[in-house]
């Protein structure tokens, strides 16, 4: 219980960003929905369209939603220059206020449309403008209900500003995603408390304003609007008073994608550059694609990824050249097409491997991944949420003609679950992977090469890697991390018991390799 | 043609086209101040259309409609509403507002504030309590609005009041009673008045001048006394026969 509260108590930070992103999303999406409200009112057409619009964003997944807004900042860069974000803030309060537009609209318009007739009758018999028409009538009379739409938004705004840590922005989802991808469910527990408390806390507040406004009741709405005012300006102040006396141009960016190993690596990058001297932040749970792209524009600094996911996704290649030329080759391409600089290997492979558990591929006699192509239609394979799309597994399945019986996709802490529950028979697991170890799993060997190798290797961006203390912090990390050290320091994070922060990990495996 | 000081309202060769269906077809008449007109028809026949015509909630098709003289059309619109009181069966009472408030509103438009006293008078006016004021529209009985919707409408001392079927909804001892005070303050105050009713009886009984309309055409233009004594063609006369039977029947009934 006292670990549920010291992990609440750490979330300042994240809260004060959630609030900060959920109440501009709300915010702006009600200075968007209330004007074309009233404009739908006016025009059959335009409501129409306004809530088709809507409606078809509500139908995108919020998760989605987040991540299509960083190729079509990307690609609006040609407009307004390479200063403008791709990543964080403003991609996250984009998505959320295309997503808070609907209940509003929606609300706005039907008030609009129920009014009594009689009423606006009257309104025009007495010679009411336009504009009095709106003030002294319509806005007084549809306030409750686009207060209702306004509450309706503000729960789903704040609930799906979770999803925002995918696309870099700090929020209440950090917690839950590093809680996910390491097992601490503490952590998801105080993210989602936080997250839920949130909701409640600004629906209640708006429904007294609602409520206030309803009763006519001037100090119930004025108190209403001030706490939520309050609550925001203090977000505002924890944010950014924080962050003042910072010199952003010392800081360093590290990403991260959304598993553990990612985690300790980045928070060990960040343990040697604050050494140096650097004040370091990380964004850490991004999406596998999105990742590369921050990295080569600048928006992250640095990172680390594996040489056979840069060859398929980024390269497109899918014959696989030897360890070596294959490394050769992304360092060249990187240099020449994207401007990212590879800063060298670290010293270990992650790759994908298929395991089982030692007792089913003994009774089996399943040693390599030949041997499994006369089981595998008895057998259900689990793999992580992308494997089942990416160019490794159909190279593998191809070269050994691999027929399951099912295909099953899991984050990755519940696929190792799945196998010990025999919910999945063999699993695509990686290498370096800690689990592997504990849980006395069979690694299948792989004959053929079918899978690419996956060398850890350190990713600086174009304007990262012309800073020669980035460059000089960093090296020593170089080839000094074998597999079995990050096996040992994943496996203090994943396991379910006296388990690690990714940052004592870290500076853990840090002490081990010497620095 | 009846004894006239000055016209009030001129209507000009007015039609209203809804599409293909033609409301009010080439209505000329001209409406004497301090009249009190009822615009008498089944439904469909125009009268509403026309009515609405002079207050511009329906713009014409075609022709002129003069209000003392001026084309209301060149009249800004704001300014040509208030001076013309309107009442209609929906009544319209501003929900969110006290029943003040919504007296007060005509006046509050135009730039002037209104006193608690003369908000009183003016529910007084109606046979409504004073003390009505700070209550809110759905407290009110539906005869009880209608007075409200009355005073709200004089608040702005129009000279022209138009009703549409200002008491359609209204249960009969209230629809009596708000008659005869609409009657009796239109008198007092010296305006002139067009109510549209389908209530022959209530036409007879409350205006000078009754004007039939069938088909967008004014059939029949007397006064009530005349269509009692089988004035107005075929049609007026269908009417009339309905409260003429009734009340026969009734003094038969007494016997």
């Amino acid at each position: 219980m006292s670990a549920f509260f010291t992990a609440l108590g750490g979330l300042g930070d994240e809260l004060a960003a959630h609030v900060l992103l959920s109440a501009s999303a709300i915010g702006l999406g009600l200075a968007i929905a209330l004007p074309l409200a009233i404009w739908a009112s006016r025009s059959e057409h335009v409501a129409r369209l306004t809530l088709g619009f809507a409606s078809l964003v509500q139908t995108i997944p919020a998760l989605a939603l987040l991540a299509l807004f960083f190729p079509v900042l990307l690609s609006l860069r040609a407009v307004f220059g390479p200063g403008l974000p791709t990543l964080g803030f403003l991609p996250a309060l984009l998505a959320l206020t295309l997503y808070a537009l609907l209940p509003i609209l929606r609300n706005a318009v039907t008030a609009q449309t129920n009014l009594d007739p009689g009423v606006l009758e009257a309104a025009d018999g007495m010679g009411m403008s336009g504009w009095q028409k709106l003030r002294l009538v319509e806005i007084p009379l549809t306030a409750p209900y686009v207060m209702a739409g306004l509450r309706t938004a503000s729960v789903w705004t704040i609930g799906a500003a979770t999803l925002s840590t995918t696309i870099g922005q700090k929020s209440l989802g950090d917690p839950i995603f590093a809680g996910l991808q390491t097992q601490n469910w503490v952590l998801v527990l105080a993210g989602c408390f936080g997250s839920a408390a949130l909701a409640l806390v600004a629906d209640g507040l708006l429904a007294l304003i609602e409520r206030g406004f309803d009763r006519r009741n001037r100090v119930m709405w004025l108190g209403g609007m001030a706490a939520v005012l309050l609550g925001v300006a203090a977000a505002v102040v924890a944010h950014f008073g924080i962050g003042l006396g910072h010199n952003d141009e010392k800081r360093v960016v590290i990403g991260a994608k959304s598993y553990s190993e990612q985690y300790i690596l980045a928070r060990l990058m960040g343990q040697q550059l604050e050494k140096a001297g650097f004040k370091v932040s990380y964004r850490e749970g991004l999406g596998s694609a999105v990742v590369h792209s921050a990295v080569t524009t600048n928006a992250i600094d640095v990172y680390v990824d594996y040489t056979g996911t840069l060859w398929t996704n980024q390269l497109k290649r899918k014959r696989n050249p030897g360890r070596d030329a294959m490394y050769r080759q992304i360092v060249n391409w990187e240099h020449d097409t994207t401007g990212t600089e590879v800063l060298g290997k670290l010293g270990f492979e992650n790759a994908y491997a298929f395991a089982m558990r030692t007792d089913q591929a003994k009774r089996m006699g399943v040693r390599s991944l030949a041997d499994l192509t006369r089981v595998a239609p008895r057998l259900t394979l689990g793999a992580d949420i992308e494997f089942f799309e990416r160019p490794e597994w159909f190279a593998v399945r191809n070269a050994y003609d691999l027929r399951f019986a099912r295909k099953r996709s899991f984050t990755t802490t519940f696929m190792y679950d799945a196998l010990q529950s025999v919910e999945a028979n063999v699993i695509a697991a990686y290498t370096s992977d800690g689990r592997i170890a504990a849980d006395h799993l069979r690694v299948l060997s792989d004959p053929k090469n079918a899978f690419p190798s996956y060398d850890a290797i350190i990713l600086l961006s174009p304007k990262a890697s012309r800073n020669a203390k980035i460059v000089a912090a960093l090296k020593p990390l170089l080839g000094k991390i074998d597999v079995e050290k990050m096996r040992k320091a994943n496996y203090s994070v994943d396991r379910e018991t006296d388990k690690r922060t990714p940052a004592q990990a870290a500076k853990t495996l840090a002490k081990e390799i010497g620095l | 043609m009846r004894e006239t000081i000055s016209p009030e309202l001129e209507f000009q060769s007015v039609k209203k086209r809804f599409g293909a269906t033609t409301a009010v077809a080439e209505v000329t008449k001209t409406i004497a101040r301090g009249e009190f007109v009822a615009l008498v028809g089944t439904s469909g026949s125009g009268k509403s259309t026309l009515l609405k015509m002079i207050n511009r909630l329906v713009e014409p098709s075609s022709g002129d409609i003069l209000f003392e003289g001026e084309n209301v059309t060149q009249l800004p619109l704001a300014q040509l509403r208030r001076r013309i009181g309107y009442v209609f069966q929906g009544i319209g009472l501003f929900p969110h507002m006290t029943i003040g408030e919504n007296i007060a509103l005509g006046p509050r438009l135009a730039g002037e504030s209104m006193g608690e006293d003369k908000i009183g008078e003016m529910l007084e006016l109606v046979d409504l309590s004073p003390d009505m004021r700070k209550r809110m529209p759905p407290e009110l009985s539906g005869g009880q609005r209608q007075r409200v919707g009355v005073a709200r409408a004089l608040a702005t001392n129009p000279q022209l009041l138009l009703m549409d079927e200002p008491f359609g909804a209204l249960d009969p001892i209230t629809r009596d009673a708000l008659g005869d005070r609409v009657r009796s303050l239109h008198d007092e105050l010296g305006i002139t008045t067009i109510m549209v009713t389908h209530d022959m009886a209530e036409a007879l009984l409350l205006a000078d001048r009754v004007l039939v309309m069938q088909a967008g055409r004014i059939e029949a233009d007397c006064a009530p006394r005349e269509l009692l004594h089988g004035a107005g063609g075929d049609f007026a006369q269908e009417l009339v026969a309905v409260p003429r039977a009734q009340s026969e029947r009734l003094a038969e009934l007494k016997q």
